[in-house]
């Protein structure tokens, strides 16, 4: 485990991004998920990788049978597909939500619609992906998730390392020093220093950040992250902002 | 022979000769009872008059019989038989002996009658000895005479000939005109249906440019012949739009696909092993992800164009929306040496699918950077200027570059679905993003319009503002 968050940031191509990202999510809590999905192949895809991911799932290939393996074991999350045979995937939501079972719920589609997303929050879903989709932006989503679930007291104060975030006042200091941000840069650093530790994607801080759920063309974020990592990270050895290739980013201190 | 029984049987069978010779049977029926009751009436009265006249003088005959002697009144009678004209007399004592008249013989037909009838008669003076019609009634003279008196209606009856025989030929020729009018009008409908359904099979068997003849009078048939060719217009235009669509897809979809799968096969071949294989599967999702988003973009574009999307909308300050999409997007205009600047109103509240409008406006952003980049190294930056406000009754906002426009003639068809034209076939980029633009505007019962931002393109869009609510 020693150095990773170095080989994260500085060596990547000896590293590879794979396993830079297994090794992350090695260091993380074990979930117990469970895939409400009909494709036996996504399904076991999924089984498979989240297993990799350090995680344990179950499979249901049926609404019903979700239901009742969701009624009947405690899971951390759940992931839905909408369509399903027996019973759809936006009433075993519903049906959870009504039994007052508050576990977080990932709804998966193969819709777009405009109203989808929509219905399927509206459900009860907690967030919602469209297929196809990249397996770390679902790992990133429910890991996310996972982590919002968990009773936490309402944190007026984010540090990571020396970089120290106060909610209270807005005001954002590394080592003692003032930094100066504009008001986007701190929502985006709250929200990276609320999920410290963990991947956050570009979509994520797109609909987080900026609250919009549509596809930006280019990688917008990227220059933003940027222009934030140079104002947080200039001029300090340890960098607290990370890349993870082919997923997104991370603040995290290195030695923690 | 066989075509033109056809022909006749081809135009009985059409509706419109059937209809026609219905209307012809009807009016026949009418016209005969008119004319059959003025035939009757005419008749009628000529009789009527005739009777009338002849009851009259049966009555002034009878009372002078009863005041004279026998021999007087045969004189009397016979007096009245010489004047010339149509009356007809016949006096004769109880045993059937003629006295006076101009009557052969008493007429066979009303001998033994008390109330007299039509008679076939001989004047008794007339050497020819023609048989002539009259009617003749009895007149009561005391019982040692018996006394007829009559009337001919020879020329009464030559009058109702004619009259008749004028009714029947007016009647048979109105018959024929009918007939002849139902024909004609069926075979000129026929024709004309016939000319829509020639043009219809042609088209059915593909030939989607023919168009139905109009003939430019205005009728039903002209009016249906427009109709039809206006739906055969969209369903033309919907052809094009399809087939340019798929192609344009086979362009977009197939060549992406196609470098994946060469990337695939290259990174397999290479001979360095499993970095390369790395390098290729890294490769081949970078590409996977960019063909998803043209897919997706081809999904959301054809969703908007069928849907609604009354559940997701909700009221918002445009302005705000704008000004936060255009900030979005002001570090990447600055790290490609362009300006970008933002003037918004305030308060420009509409009812619409808020992310939609913001897929709307970062594609004009990104479009406008994308673009003006490639002129940025002029000597000052080039500005992309994004703008929000009201238009009249319309909330409106634009985006204005500085890049090499687009020519007035192509403005059009740039908004169309999946249409790249020829200059930025080589950009990065889906094709879609003006089109999703378009298609979001529509949806929302606003518009687009290119215009030129001299130089460069300057892209405007109008929505309709929220209702005014308390």
């Amino acid at each position: 485990m020693r150095g990773w968050a170095a080989s994260m940031y500085f060596n990547w191509d000896e590293a590879g991004a794979a396993m830079v990202l297994a090794d992350v999510l090695e260091a993380r809590r074990t979930m117990r998920v469970l895939v409400i999905e009909d494709d036996r192949e996504t399904a076991h895809f999924l089984q498979k990788s989240l297993k990799e991911s350090g995680h344990s799932a179950d499979v249901a290939g049926d609404g019903e049978t979700g239901l009742e393996m969701a009624q009947s074991n405690t899971y951390d999350i759940l992931i839905i597909d909408r369509m399903l045979p027996r019973l759809d995937g936006l009433t075993v939501v519903k049906t959870l939500r009504t039994e007052g079972d508050r576990t977080p719920v990932l709804i998966l589609s193969a819709l777009g619609d405009v109203d989808d997303r929509v219905k399927g929050l509206r459900a009860g879903g907690d967030d919602y992906l469209t297929k196809p989709y990249a397996y770390t932006e679902l790992l990133a989503r429910i890991e996310a998730l996972a982590r919002r679930a968990v009773p936490e007291e309402q944190e007026t104060r984010y540090a990571v390392g020396d970089l120290v975030l106060d909610r209270l006042s807005h005001r954002v200091t590394r080592a003692g020093e003032p930094i100066q941000l504009q008001p986007r840069e701190y929502r985006l650093l709250e929200y990276l220093m609320k999920n410290a530790g963990q991947v956050v994607t570009r979509t994520m801080l797109l609909e987080n950040v900026w609250d919009y759920h549509f596809d930006p063309q280019t990688n917008v974020i990227d220059v933003h992250v940027s222009r934030l990592r140079s104002k947080i990270d200039k001029g300090f050895d340890r960098p607290l902002l990370h890349t993870v290739r082919g997923a997104g980013y991370m603040v995290r201190d290195g030695a923690v | 022979m066989t075509a033109l029984s056809d022909l006749v049987f081809k135009t009985m069978a059409t509706q419109a000769f059937r209809l026609a010779a219905a209307s012809a049977a009807a009016f026949l029926v009418v016209s005969a009872l008119i004319v059959g009751t003025l035939f009757w009436q005419t008749n009628t009265l000529l009789t009527d008059h005739v009777v009338d006249e002849l009851r009259g003088e049966a009555a002034e005959l009878a009372r002078e019989a009863t005041g004279s002697d026998p021999v007087a009144f045969a004189e009397r009678i016979r007096l009245r038989s010489l004047t010339t004209g149509s009356s007809l007399y016949f006096l004769s004592d109880s045993a059937g002996k003629k006295l006076a008249g101009n009557l052969r013989s008493v007429p066979p037909e009303i001998a033994d009658s008390r109330t007299g009838g039509v008679i076939r008669f001989e004047r008794d003076g007339d050497p020819l000895g023609i048989e002539r019609t009259g009617v003749a009634i009895p007149v009561t003279v005391g019982s040692s005479q018996r006394l007829f008196i009559g009337r001919d209606i020879e020329e009464q009856l030559a009058l109702a000939a004619r009259i008749k025989r004028t009714f029947l030929w007016g009647f048979g020729a109105l018959a024929f005109a009918a007939v002849i009018a139902g024909i004609a009008v069926g075979r000129s409908v026929l024709h004309r249906i016939e000319t829509i359904n020639a043009t219809t099979r042609s088209i059915m068997a593909g030939d989607l440019s023919r168009r139905i003849p109009v003939k430019g009078s205005n009728d039903e048939l002209d009016e249906l012949a427009q109709s039809l060719n206006g739906m055969l217009d969209r369903i033309e235009q919907l052809m094009n739009g399809l087939r340019e669509v798929s192609d344009n897809i086979a362009h977009d979809l197939k060549t992406p696909l196609n470098r994946l799968r060469n990337s695939a096969e290259a990174a397999l071949r290479d001979s360095r092993g499993e970095e390369a294989y790395r390098e290729g599967l890294e490769a081949t999702i970078e590409k996977a992800d960019d063909l998803i988003k043209t897919f997706n973009a081809l999904l959301l574009i054809a969703r908007l164009e069928a849907g609604v999307v009354e559940e997701s909308a909700e009221e918002f300050d445009l302005g705000r929306l704008v000004c936060d999409v255009a900030e979005l997007y002001e570090p990447v205009a600055e790290e490609a040496g362009l300006a970008l600047t933002i003037e918004a109103e305030d308060g420009i509240r509409i009812r619409a699918n808020r992310q939609l409008v913001g897929q709307a406006v970062a594609n004009l952003a990104d479009n406008a950077i994308k673009y003006s980049a490639q002129t940025a190294r002029g000597p000052a930056p080039a500005v992309v200027s994004v703008k929000a406000g009201r238009n009249g009754a319309s909330a409106q906002f634009s985006v204005a570059d500085r890049g090499p426009g687009i020519d007035a003639k192509d403005r059009d068809r740039a908004l169309r679905r999946f249409v790249r034209l020829e200059k930025s076939r080589t950009q990065p980029g889906t094709g879609l993003g003006l089109s999703l633009v378009a298609a979001v505007a529509r949806l929302h019962h606003g518009a687009v319009r290119l215009e030129d931002n001299d130089p460069g393109l300057r892209v405007v869009v109008t929505l309709p503002l929220a209702a005014q609510t308390n």
